[in-house]
């Protein structure tokens, strides 16, 4: 039983990894169709760092889900320690108001977003260009702020409430009890919230596809132009390098949490 | 003192959340209920839904024949993981995580070059003398897409709830006499309920609204319900219709995740999100 | 957390860094929107034209976005909160966008290179006082087909399309403007008819055809082509030109007794534009014939511009696809702009065989 069960997720990981291995395959390969290997080389890598414009939708993706992610987070953080404070009573719609997004198709938030934006840019503000960068901003931010505040709301449940209490009965100010006791406490959820946040917005595309001008497109938003027409295999290129980042940007982040882990273990077991 | 620094605290989230979800609703309504050509009032729109009620039904079906597939095949994944030591389960947690950092356009077109009938799969049957197989374009590629592209979301809720489960209760479950089966049953099930109904919704949701999944795996008949909402906004040059069946999409939404809900009777933190 | 912090910032630097060449630095952008793979970006050896022309006006910076048809183009435009400087529809758009009050006229003093546009070509049927568009390109539709598979004997004209024999291997045009106009040429009826009735008739042909139809699609045309994942489409000319290059077995029809549809795609300036007058350089730019011969050496059309011809590829100059005789030219029939009503139900139909209502 228990090896059938590690065959079967053996299984389950290839199949989730299968089309990675083709891209990253296709990223190698001297011709330009995904389905045939015609010969190996790096080619593609060069033309990655040759295409200025490939280079600057790159820069652009990373920008808005870095600082979406970063003030969602903070942002997110901040309202669900609120938000925990309320009385049940004002606590269910906030947390159903939260859902929205969450359940709400992605379609629906991106075109009900665009439409708000062009109204309120046009026809309010007179402005002729109002799907910007800042509009793409703040929608990346409105479906980030619920993977925040779902991750951190667990953690703030199962925190003990008498140690800010106790925090600040020994002195602390509110802010000091947040940051000293609070904080620490529910550190694994606000990073996995900011993790969430950050994959979320880096791969999103329904969304910022409705809600982009000329601008400023992101690279999912131009990826899905690119699909309309013949596919670059530089794309392929610029996807394992991005693989790769991300895989080692994971590994290090797991590394810092198991050494914090073990760090407040050994505080745990002098305490 | 403390209740309105708790209110302080969350009124600025609460003014965001309404200004940019609620308000947008708001607007989608009122799309919905005018004509696309004067901007009058009108039933019309909605009247028209009902045109498009085979294709809800076809998504609706596709995205719960999705989600129970992901649950089947995620549920055991899940359990694993759950049970190894913690650096696995973080080395393995963030293996299911990875596919779902990386562009989901380009994994789906890396589908259709493994299905298409000149693809990676029919090139290899037709080298070792046998027949190709029509694969793309049929409802299976279709939910092969969907499985794939949410397994992670099943996955990983699944997995959050399982690793708190207390192994004493399972043991005590065994020294009482229960077979494997039956505590799996009767303990372990009951236990990640929350997450088996997170997990549904999370693959659901997006399942149901897809667009790019059909298009790339499906044939011309499989029009899913994003399709379609996706060519009113983009060439139809209709927001309005769009709309319209934008809102009785988030509608049905919103019913079929209440029912998925109700199943688990969860409260408000039922939805365990990791 | 201060260690994730201070990551994070450090990544924010860099990042600002290297997209800080997108941001101001004193020049001008122009948002140019055209078709995707319809400007030479110098791959193949052949010219970057968006590089030229910002080594040449080194103060304007060229924002090059595309889209995939007239309707997406139109939608996105109407749908407002862009500004776009440049913008390259075909014939019956720049008709509608000029009806609906939607284009800028030119300032021709600022294009001086429209002198070598062909007479055959200025003051056209829909831009008749030539105010507001300068040809960019034009070309034929036809049938392409892949000779392996296709038999020469069910090759005779737009019926080949909804041929049976081939079902699951034909495309099918993903806009409603040509999708309508080859059934149009099948059934004989104008391809400029703003006849209800008829527009009927042609959605049920749709309808009809739909079972065989493998995709609708735009540019996706290529790759399937290409690797022969389909074998029959209607395409552009130009385009067969691109995909003959890489697959040799594919032909080209162009139905003639039934008739087809010759259009152009015309550089314009919309009125959401912001920087006009460097987007009339942009347009001159594209005039000279040099920077035309060039451009159209890649993307395969015709060009307007007969002084280009000498700078380009002989045999593309010579090919009978590309430049057909007057005599066949004058077989085929430009789309015009059709009423708002018209337009209209054009669209609803497609949107209904597309979704299968």
């Amino acid at each position: 039983m228990k090896h059938l069960n590690r065959i079967f997720t053996i299984l389950i990981f290839i199949f989730l990894y299968i089309p990675m291995a083709v891209l990253i395959v296709a990223s190698f390969n001297v011709g330009k169709d995904i389905t045939e290997f015609e010969g190996f080389t790096l080619m593609q890598y060069a033309e990655v760092f040759k295409d200025r414009s490939l280079l600057t939708l790159l820069g652009n993706s990373l920008i808005v889900s870095i600082l979406a992610s970063v003030i969602a987070t903070v942002f997110g953080t901040v309202a669900a320690v609120g938000i925990s404070g309320l009385s049940p009573r004002l606590r269910k719609p906030v947390m159903a108001l939260t859902n929205i997004p969450m359940t709400n198709p992605d379609i629906v938030t991106g075109v009900s977003l665009s439409l708000l934006f062009v109204f309120i840019g046009s026809q309010m503000l007179g402005q002729r260009n109002s799907l910007t960068f800042w509009t793409l901003l703040i929608a990346h931010i409105t479906f980030n702020l619920p993977y925040v505040i779902l991750n951190v709301m667990p953690k703030l449940h199962q925190m003990d409430k008498s140690l800010t209490e106790a925090a600040m009965d020994l002195g602390c100010t509110p802010l000091q009890s947040f940051f000293k006791v609070t904080l620490p406490e529910i550190m694994p959820g606000v990073i996995s919230g900011a993790i969430m946040a950050f994959t979320m917005s880096l791969d999103d595309f329904v969304i910022s596809y409705f809600v982009t001008g000329l601008d400023f497109i992101t690279l999912p938003v131009e990826i899905y132009n690119y699909t309309k027409k013949q596919i670059q295999p530089k794309i392929y290129a610029m996807f394992t390098m991005l693989f790769l980042l991300i895989f080692v940007l994971m590994v290090i982040m797991n590394l810092l949490q198991l050494k914090n882990d073990k760090k407040q273990a050994k505080r745990g077991g002098a305490a | 003192m403390k209740k309105n620094n708790s209110l302080l605290l969350s009124a600025p989230y609460i003014l965001f959340m309404i200004v940019f979800t609620l308000i947008p609703l708001g607007v989608v309504g009122y799309y919905a209920l005018t004509d696309v050509d004067t901007g009058r009032f009108t039933w019309e729109n909605v009247q028209n839904l009902v045109l498009y009620l085979p294709a809800f039904w076809r998504s609706i079906l596709y995205s719960l024949i999705s989600s129970l597939i992901c649950l089947l095949i995620g549920y055991p994944v899940a359990y694993f993981i759950a049970h190894r030591g913690p650096v696995m389960q973080k080395f393995l947690y963030m293996l299911v995580m990875l596919p779902m950092c990386m562009s989901f356009l380009l994994r789906t077109l890396a589908w259709v070059g493994l299905l298409q009938d000149t693809g990676i799969i029919n090139n290899l049957l037709d080298s070792i003398g046998l027949a190709r197989l029509p694969l793309i374009r049929t409802p299976a590629a279709v939910i092969l897409g969907m499985v794939y592209n949410y397994l992670p979301y099943m996955i990983l809720p699944l997995y959050a709830i399982i690793v708190k489960i207390d192994n004493r209760l399972i043991e005590a479950a065994e020294d009482l006499g229960c077979t494997p089966a039956q505590t799996f049953v009767k303990v372990v099930l009951p236990l990640s309920m929350p997450g088996i109904l997170s997990g549904m919704t999370m693959v659901f949701v997006p399942a149901v609204s897809t667009f790019y999944i059909s298009q790339k795996l499906g044939s011309t008949d499989v029009v899913l319900i994003g399709d379609i909402i996706e060519r009113f906004f983009k060439q139809g040059n209709n927001a309005n219709m769009g709309a319209a069946l934008s809102l009785l999409l988030m509608i049905l939404v919103f019913v079929c995740t209440g029912i998925i809900n109700r199943f688990g009777g969860t409260d408000e933190e039922g939805a365990v999100i990791v | 957390m201060k260690k994730i912090l201070s990551l994070t910032l450090a990544a924010l630097l860099v990042l600002s860094l290297f997209s800080g060449c997108s941001v101001n630095d004193g020049r001008i952008t122009i948002n140019v929107y055209n078709w995707g793979q319809y400007i030479s970006e110098g791959d193949d050896g052949c010219i970057d034209v968006i590089a030229e022309f910002e080594k040449a006006y080194p103060n304007i910076r060229v924002n090059y976005v595309t889209f995939d048809s007239n309707e997406t183009m139109y939608t996105k435009m109407s749908n407002g909160g862009i500004t776009v400087d440049v913008i390259i529809p075909s014939d019956y758009m720049v008709g509608r966008l000029i009806e609906e009050d939607m284009l800028l006229p030119l300032n021709f003093e600022n294009i001086p290179n429209f002198e070598y546009v062909d007479a055959r070509w200025k003051n056209p049927d829909y831009d008749p006082e030539n105010l507001y568009s300068i040809p960019y390109s034009w070309g034929t539709v036809g049938i392409i087909y892949n000779s392996k598979y296709v038999d020469e004997a069910d090759v005779t004209g737009w019926e080949l399309l909804w041929n049976e024999k081939y079902a699951d291997k034909i495309l099918m045009f993903d806009n409603s403007r040509d999708a309508f106009g080859i059934t149009q040429c099948l059934l004989g009826y104008s391809l400029n008819t703003t006849d209800p009735a008829e527009l009927e008739a042609c959605a049920e042909k749709l309808k009809e055809q739909k079972p065989v139809v493998q995709q609708y699609i735009m540019d996706q045309v290529f790759d399937l082509m290409e690797n022969e994942e389909a074998w029959i489409a209607p395409y552009y000319a130009g385009d067969y030109l691109t995909m003959s290059d890489e697959n040799e077995a594919l032909e080209f029809y162009l139905p003639e007794g039934q008739g087809f549809n010759r259009f152009v795609d015309a550089m314009c300036i919309p009125k959401c534009a912001q920087e006009k007058e460097a987007a009339e350089l942009f347009i001159n730019f594209l005039c000279d014939p040099e920077i035309a011969g060039g451009n159209m050496d890649w993307i395969c059309y015709s060009t307007p511009i007969s002084a280009a011809k000498e700078f380009m590829d002989p045999e593309v100059v010579e090919s009978e696809i590309s430049y057909p005789s007057d005599e066949v030219l004058d077989r085929g029939t430009g789309y015009l702009a059709l009423p708002v009503e018209t337009t209209r139900l054009m669209e609803e139909l497609f949107m209904a065989v597309r979704n299968g209502l």
